[in-house]
């Protein structure tokens, strides 16, 4: 068979290679899904706009714009939301595995050469992947409301937001595999970290405006660092917001994959 | 193909350690087609699970396609096929998509993907059904799906976890008929697990036992049920006439025991008979002689699940509780 050779010929790469050589097909094996389907990316990208359009008036009515740090509320509230479908999207990475532990087809694709970091970095980056399209069209969809679009910072926001979704996803496929035919586990883990890391970070309201031990509790929260990196980006400055939202990005996904690769080794069973 | 040294498993469930494969020492040459069988949890699943990098070894050393499966499981992985106890489909994959992606998984290019993906569905009967949805196949369908998953990169060496549980005969013999074409066309070595005794018995050459995490057995299925279990013997004679015998028939079952129930005025004495085909026709002569001619005569030739009862005193159906 023909195939024989071609195994040899693409086997043989090794480490980083490998890994991003796998990653591509763990990805486009995932992308399968909403492209035959696409009608579920319509829906995904209505929800962001919903935020927008119904939380953003009242956000500014209630908070008052000097909260902003000078900026409009939308120039605020914009990058928030889009860390938010981040930070929702990623962290769903292993409800869909959840699926696939159940039948074979998790073991089978465990049992094909693919880099163990493939299989979690590839999963998580589809989670990410329809951020992009999101992310630029609500931005465009902005600019007639008075945001202004730097579209060069947007596409790096966007790239740090995939990193740390990486992190995350992995996170969340290993949240996955442990709670293994115990599907509650998965989502009452996932709902319970979401929402205080959420509030915790100020992408809905600014954590300027919460008592004391909020804003040191803050300080501990990755997310923080992403959301004013975002917001920097957004409003159209790289800074020291900017690194260490990219260090807390880059830390996520290191403890993440770690965490993941370690979850998929573990022999259960 | 296949070598290892006192390959062993042990799990710890709730602080209780259980020794699922006891140091198991197998060798399997290209080309061969081998069963491992034995009750739910004897640890054949667990083995096979050690064997394709699924699990790593609690001790002992494995090379699968010359691989060690501990220095380099991704190595293995790339030289083997494996089709698992569950379905390989994902539910919501078109069966086409699922197949090329399985090729590429494997480093197989996309143009060398989608032909064999299509040779495959064709040669397994499921080219109308490409475009359709895992989750719209039935059980049989979806089970030569795994085959044709297991086959995609067309591996030399090929690991199947029970095979056919779950299917009906028609499926079961139709899965089978497959497998063994693969086999004849490009002389895959294939590995299997199964706790259907018919199965190990009619498809596989070699048959090794497994029972409490130990191989008890290890060779072809007619020489373990000619050397390990008789040929089960019943004849009936005269109720009045049944005394002249029983020494006859003692001696012939060599220390086996003879069972005997009487109705009607006929004693119905079964034993096993080692050869019995060969052996039957004089000992008939010999009752005759002795006074008590056979009324009826049944032979039946052993089974695999007699083999596991005589070395283990337990009915391979009655599974693993002791």
């Amino acid at each position: 068979m023909a195939a024989h050779g071609t195994i040899a010929g693409t086997r043989e790469k090794h480490g980083l290679g490998r890994v991003l050589h796998d990653t591509r097909y763990v990805f486009w094996r995932e992308m399968l899904l909403p492209l035959r389907d696409p009608f579920s990316l319509v829906f995904s990208l209505l929800q962001p706009l919903v935020f927008l359009g119904l939380f953003g008036p009242l956000l500014g009515a209630a908070v008052g714009a000097p909260a902003f740090g000078g900026q409009s509320t939308l120039q605020w509230f914009l990058p928030g939301v889009v860390v938010m479908i981040a930070l929702f999207g990623t962290s769903m990475t292993g409800s869909n595995l959840q699926y696939e532990l159940m039948t074979g087809s998790y073991e089978r694709i465990l049992a094909t050469p693919l880099s163990r970091s493939s299989l979690m970095i590839g999963r998580a980056l589809k989670e990410w992947a329809p951020l992009v399209v999101q992310g630029l069209l609500i931005a465009l969809v902005c600019i007639p409301f008075g945001f202004v679009f730097h579209p060069l910072h947007v596409v790096a926001g966007l790239v740090i937001l995939g990193i740390f979704g990486i992190g995350l996803g992995a996170l969340s496929y290993a949240l996955a595999l442990v709670s293994q035919n115990k599907e509650w586990i998965f989502w009452g883990v996932q709902q319970t970290l979401l929402f205080p890391l959420m509030i915790l970070s100020g992408i809905m309201l600014p954590i300027e405006a919460g008592p004391g031990w909020m804003q040191t509790a803050s300080l501990f929260n990755p997310l923080t660092y992403l959301v004013n990196a975002e917001r920097e980006l957004f409003a159209g400055s790289v800074g020291t917001d900017t690194l260490l939202g990219l260090l807390a990005a880059a830390v996520t996904a290191a403890v993440g994959l770690a965490v993941g690769v370690k979850a998929i080794s573990r022999n259960i069973r | 193909m296949i070598h290892t040294d006192k390959l062993a498993k042990t799990f710890t469930v709730k602080k209780e350690t259980v020794d699922a494969v006891k140091g198991v020492d197998i060798d399997v040459a290209p080309g061969e087609l081998v069963a491992f069988l034995g009750p739910n949890g004897a640890g054949k699943s667990t083995t096979l699970r050690m064997l394709t990098t699924l699990l790593t070894p609690t001790s002992g050393t494995a090379r699968v396609a010359g691989v060690d499966v501990t220095a380099d499981p991704a190595g293995v992985r790339a030289r083997i096929g494996y089709i698992g106890q569950g379905n390989g489909g994902g539910h919501s994959f078109r069966v086409i998509d699922e197949l090329v992606m399985q090729g590429r998984f494997y480093g197989m290019n996309s143009a060398d993907a989608l032909a064999r993906a299509r040779e495959l569905l064709q040669s397994l009967d499921l080219a109308d059904l490409a475009k359709r949805t895992v989750i719209k196949l039935s059980g049989g369908q979806r089970r030569r799906m795994d085959v044709a998953l297991g086959l995609m990169h067309s591996p030399r060496l090929l690991f199947l976890d029970e095979p056919s549980t779950g299917m009906d005969p028609q499926n079961r013999a139709n899965l089978w008929e497959h497998i063994m074409r693969m086999r004849e066309e490009h002389g895959t070595t294939i590995v299997l697990t199964t706790h259907y005794m018919d199965e190990a018995d009619s498809m596989s050459e070699r048959v090794i036992i497994i029972d409490h995490g130990r191989i008890i057995a290890d060779d072809t299925a007619a020489r373990l049920k000619a050397n390990l279990a008789g040929d089960l013997l019943a004849v009936e004679v005269a109720a009045a006439s049944a005394a002249g015998v029983r020494g006859l028939l003692g001696r012939a079952a060599a220390g086996g025991e003879v069972s005997e129930n009487s109705y009607d005025g006929v004693v119905r004495f079964r034993l096993r008979l080692p050869e019995g085909a060969r052996l039957a026709p004089g000992l008939l002569l010999e009752m005759h002689d002795a006074g008590a001619p056979a009324q009826s005569l049944e032979l039946k030739p052993p089974t695999l699940d007699d083999v596991f009862l005589e070395l283990t005193g337990r009915n391979l159906r009655e599974g693993a509780n002791r």
